[in-house]
């Protein structure tokens, strides 16, 4: 006979699970913030900076999407330090996250602003506006609704590939189940609890985004009749 | 008084030479139509009187000041123009109120209650105080474009550009957007108007202006200019459109 479910073996541990689950929120609603916004300056620079901006910025796009993020974590971590730059692991998962959301984020985004109609971008001249003044006002409600699912999705990504943020120690709700497994021996049990957490996670980020983009994004319920 | 002067204005795309060589004038008050076949530049005229395309050569002042971007910033060129255009051009994520608004509070940086009285006496008189609170595709392609005069008023800008303003509209729709454009002539408005309205044309406008192929071809009172073409592409225009 095999061994038998016990979930009563993690009620020592709840306040390791508790840590470990505010720390992945936590994370991940500042990083899904932080990596958003600085995604929409990217895109903004990308089409509209100096050509040696656009190009160190295209550059960094690039090598953050084709590479993978436990690198791109690890060399924030253990190899910034040899340049001189020392950051605590909290701190390296932090830039890390937003990073890698800002770079695939930023690419999505620019779809839809080169999605923007042209006539639009006139009427905001035509009144005197410079064109930051027109992106933010004209072009970015329209292009982030455009993209909303898409960029839905990559902050759930990142959220998900947070887990390996407890590699560099930091403790996260991945870190609290590996802990704990190695004390009570209770693999089965532990990792089944964080794979319904990450669930539940990742399905009320998608409700969260949804029901601010049904205020944000309020003007488009018009056009559907 | 002289409030747009053109004066021998060029432009090209590439080698198409689209002006060659405008001049006009047009008075304080004076409402001016446009008319000319598909390509003759009326649009590229209208565009290089409010900058969204730069004139190779010329000149062109509106109230005794260069248009160019070294003597008149975006700011003090929307000031003086205003422009509606075919496709509306709304903001769709924006209220009518909101888009309205929205150039006197950025770029003008006025006081937000002020801009609002400004936005609801522009849509009173444009007929649609009621649409404030309402988003464009809530709205008819006729009250869009007159929202989006609304837009242009709020920055009271001394003259107005249409281009081809009722075009895009069902025909059941014109009516109530020309007579926003009339009742701004009436006002004492000046509107430099592109349109293929030719009842429009003879019975708002001063003056009439026919261009071909990059070049004023003909012009004067509509009266005269539809009733005594001179030119035989005008006359051909005219026996075409009519
Ligand atoms: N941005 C541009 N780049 C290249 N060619 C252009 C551009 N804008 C206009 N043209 C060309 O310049 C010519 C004149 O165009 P314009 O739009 O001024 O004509 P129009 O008199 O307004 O015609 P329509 O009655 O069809 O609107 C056309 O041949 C057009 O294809
Ligand atoms: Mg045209």
């Amino acid at each position: 006979m095999g061994p038998t479910l016990d979930f009563l073996t993690l009620l020592p541990y709840v306040s390791e699970l508790l840590k470990g689950f505010t720390t992945t929120v936590i994370l991940t609603v500042v990083t899904t913030l932080t990596g958003l916004s600085l995604a929409v300056a990217v895109a903004y620079l990308r089409v509209n900076a100096q050509p040696w901006v656009r190009w160190g910025l295209g550059g960094y796009v690039e090598v953050t999407r084709n590479t993978p993020f436990i690198v791109q974590l690890f060399f924030i971590f253990f190899g910034l330090p040899g340049l001189g730059i020392k950051i605590d692991a909290i701190t390296a998962a932090f830039i890390a996250m937003t990073l890698n959301l800002a770079a695939y984020s930023a690419e999505i985004l620019r779809a839809g602003i080169s999605a923007t109609a042209k006539g639009q971008l006139e009427a905001g001249r035509a009144l005197g506006m410079t064109t930051l003044q027109s992106y933010r006002h004209v072009v970015l409600v329209p292009a982030f609704a455009r993209v909303y699912p898409a960029l839905i999705s990559q902050s759930i990504i990142v959220m998900l590939g947070s887990a390996v943020v407890s590699q560099i120690s930091v403790f996260d709700l991945t870190y609290a189940a590996n802990f704990i497994q190695s004390r009570n021996f209770r693999s089965f049990e532990v990792y089944l609890l964080i794979t319904l957490v990450y669930l539940l996670l990742a399905f009320g980020m998608r409700r969260s985004f949804m029901l601010v983009g049904k205020r944000v994004f309020a003007y488009q319920q018009g056009e559907q009749r | 008084m002289t409030l747009v002067y053109v004066d021998n204005v060029h432009k090209a795309f590439g080698d198409l030479k689209v002006l060659k060589g405008i001049n006009l004038s047009v008075a304080q008050g004076e409402v001016v139509a446009i008319i000319g076949r598909s390509g003759s530049g009326k649009s590229t005229l209208l565009r290089c009187l409010n900058q969204l395309e730069k004139h190779d050569s010329g000149q062109i002042t509106i109230a005794d000041k260069q248009l160019d971007a070294a003597s008149m910033s975006p700011k003090e060129l929307s000031e003086n123009v205003g422009m509606v255009f075919q496709s509306f051009n709304l903001f769709p994520h924006k209220t009518v109120g909101e888009n309205v608004c929205l150039a006197p509070l950025v770029v003008r940086g006025e006081e937000k209650a002020e801009v609002e009285k400004v936005a609801r006496e522009v849509l009173e008189k444009v007929g649609l105080s009621d649409k404030y609170g309402a988003y464009p595709a809530q709205l008819s392609g006729g009250q869009q474009q007159r929202v989006a005069i609304a837009r242009a008023l709020a920055m009271r800008p001394k003259v107005m550009l249409c281009d081809e303003v009722t075009s895009a509209l069902d025909p059941e729709l014109v009516g109530e957007v020309l007579r926003v454009l009339e009742a701004l002539a009436a006002e004492g408005m000046t509107l430099i108007l592109v349109t293929h309205e030719m009842s429009f044309a003879r019975d708002v406008a001063d003056r009439v202006v026919f261009m071909h192929q990059g070049r004023i071809h003909e012009e004067g009172a509509p009266s005269e200019l539809f009733s005594n073409p001179q030119t035989p592409e005008l006359k051909q225009f005219i026996s075409a459109v009519l």
